[in-house]
């Protein structure tokens, strides 16, 4: 019996939040006696994978067949499937993601197994198994119990701290996967993907800068990208900045947009409508600086400033620059 | 080509939650509903298509009678027939059951949906139902186009975007900014009234996973003031006092 952990690539290394959901599967596995078991899907090297043993797990079972180097939900969920299959895990853990959910979906449904999405704490396991998520955008939490044989948990960021200079030496086994790939699952062709490689991702960073409607438009963004610079942060802006293509879609953070968790949320010009703040309400650290002493962000924040956003902005770069 | 838009009935972005009945359930005293935003985006471009290709929209939704207000809605922006599950769901995996067997007696070719509820969040049905239909599901997407029996799909991927080019059937999980929000007019909430709402009693399955308890996050502490012209000091309290940096 083992707990089954999905791990996501970047560019052949497993992302951050994936190495918080493999110490998060370690501590189940050792809450219920069992071993923690890790799945990689796509390319990368041995000694990437090895580093999922100092977190926790005892074997890393790599999927590698050149048709999984491309993201593919749909196939990534049926090798998950197969994996747990042939692991005889009854607990599957993933990361929250676009891809962490839509695998987790799938193979519920291949599995029979009851899921929940959202987790923000380790599972309370006595007699029963109850987990607790997030709901309403995080304006609240739901204790669940999970009934289902198989159970697969999807968890949020941050719900469990890891520090790289207190793991393990120990490292993993890597065991080569090889699952059954099935045509049905490569009908989709991809025409085009557009990445900016040099941008952080919103949900991995670990320090966002954002903007809203007081930065006064497009051409007044410089001074939050030096901050962001200096910091080396993420950055990302309101709803009505997105709206009004001051920036790309995809920087739009709020409850109809990305759901963020990093440890520092520095907002610049937000007034902080309720929209925004349920995209935001898990970082650990928020920072307001607003003209308005009224604004509604504050009541949120950790830290505040009222003043001119582009008086301040500068200050913070260049102490950003001294730390 | 026959569409299904599945709607889910929330709780308005702004509503105040709070919880009942030693918080096992939430309190629906004066907290107004709303189709989930995600999912009024699915329904708009599902109108849209269906004007282009001259095919069928129904919308099924998962809940009790309280949402037929909401319904209604959907009838008057374009739908052309509504089915309502008699249920009280609390699990993704019961309410996509309850999809899934719909979709398997209609033989639809496009099942749009909200990429998530904003109540629950959990952002998983559309999966559910795609595999439980052995078709191919895709969230979140931003931009549709049919054409011939297939689909092009633009999604919002880590930092960036895909586009898809797959053949129908099809579950997809919308988002903005696939179709403008509808609001209906005066014709179509008249004609809401007379189209058909069926109402069907559910799948039973076994419980996967039950709420048991509510809560609110804990308050947070006051915020601490930097005076404008200090604003440098910030920097050395984030890494000293908050240790975030």
């Amino acid at each position: 019996m083992s707990v089954l952990i999905y791990v996501e690539l970047d560019n052949g290394s497993i992302k951050k939040t994936s190495l918080e959901a493999v110490a998060y599967g370690a501590k189940v596995a050792e809450n219920t006696g069992d071993k923690a078991v890790v799945l990689a899907i796509g390319q990368a090297a041995s000694s990437e994978l090895e580093i999922a043993g100092k977190y926790g797990a005892s074997k890393v079972l790599h999927a590698s067949d050149e048709k999984l180097s491309h993201e593919n939900s749909l196939a990534y969920a049926d090798v998950l499937a197969q994996a747990a299959g042939q692991e005889g895990s009854k607990i599957i853990i993933l990361s929250k993601s676009g891809l962490g959910d839509a695998m987790a979906a799938r193979a519920a449904a291949k599995l029979k197994a009851g899921v929940v999405s959202g987790v923000t704490a380790l599972p309370e396991i006595n007699g029963s198994f109850k987990v607790t998520r997030g709901i309403f955008t995080g304006k609240a939490f739901a204790t669940t119990e999970m009934k289902s044989d198989i159970k697969i948990l999807v968890v949020k960021k941050n719900v469990i701290e890891i520090d790289e200079n207190d793991v393990a030496s120990a490292s993993a086994v890597i065991e080569t996967f090889s699952p059954q790939l099935r045509d049905a699952d490569f009908q989709a062709s991809v025409v085009n993907v557009e990445k900016a490689s040099s941008e952080l991702s919103l949900t991995e960073a670990q320090v966002i800068v954002s903007g809203g409607r007081g930065m006064k438009g497009p051409e007044h963004w410089q001074p939050l990208l030096d901050l962001a610079r200096a910091l080396g942060a993420a950055t990302g802006c309101s709803k009505p900045v997105s709206d009004l293509d001051w920036r790309p879609h995809h920087e739009h953070i709020g409850q109809t947009g990305i759901k963020v968790a990093p440890n520092l949320y520095i907002a610049c010009g937000i007034s902080g409508a309720i929209q925004h703040l349920a995209g935001v309400n898990g970082s650990k650290c928020i920072v307001v600086i607003n003209k308005d002493p009224e604004a509604p962000f504050f009541k949120a924040a950790d830290y505040g400033i009222v003043g001119d956003v582009f008086e301040i902005l500068p200050k913070l770069t260049e102490a950003a620059k001294n730390m | 080509m026959k569409i299904l838009v599945c709607i889910s009935n929330v709780p308005d972005t702004t509503a105040k939650i709070t919880f009942t009945d030693n918080d096992t359930r939430l309190n629906k005293n004066g907290v107004q509903y709303i189709i989930g935003p995600y999912d009024d985006y699915a329904l708009a471009r599902g109108v849209e298509l269906k004007e282009q290709s001259g095919g069928t929209l129904t919308v099924l939704h998962v809940g009790e009678a309280d949402a037929d207000p909401q319904i209604r809605k959907a009838l008057a922006i374009g739908a052309d027939d509504a089915i309502r599950i008699n249920a009280d769901p609390l699990d993704s995996y019961f309410v996509a059951v309850q999809i899934a067997h719909v979709a398997q007696q209609n033989n639809y070719d496009l099942i749009l949906m909200g990429r998530e509820s904003i109540d629950y969040n959990s952002g998983v049905v559309h999966g559910l139902v795609g595999e439980m239909l052995g078709i191919a599901s895709y969230s979140p997407v931003m931009k549709l186009d049919i054409e011939g029996g297939s689909a092009t799909i633009s999604r919002e991927i880590d930092g960036g975007k895909e586009i898809l080019k797959a053949p129908l059937p099809l579950v997809l999980g919308c988002q903005e900014p696939i179709a403008e929000w509808k609001i209906p007019n005066m014709r179509g909430i008249m004609t809401a009234r007379t189209k058909p709402l069926n109402v069907v009693e559910p799948v039973s399955l076994d419980e996967m996973t039950v709420p048991e308890k509510y809560f609110l996050p804990a308050p947070k502490g006051a915020c601490k003031m930097i005076p404008a012209a200090e604003a440098g000091t910030l920097i050395r309290l984030l890494r000293t006092e908050a240790k975030v940096l």
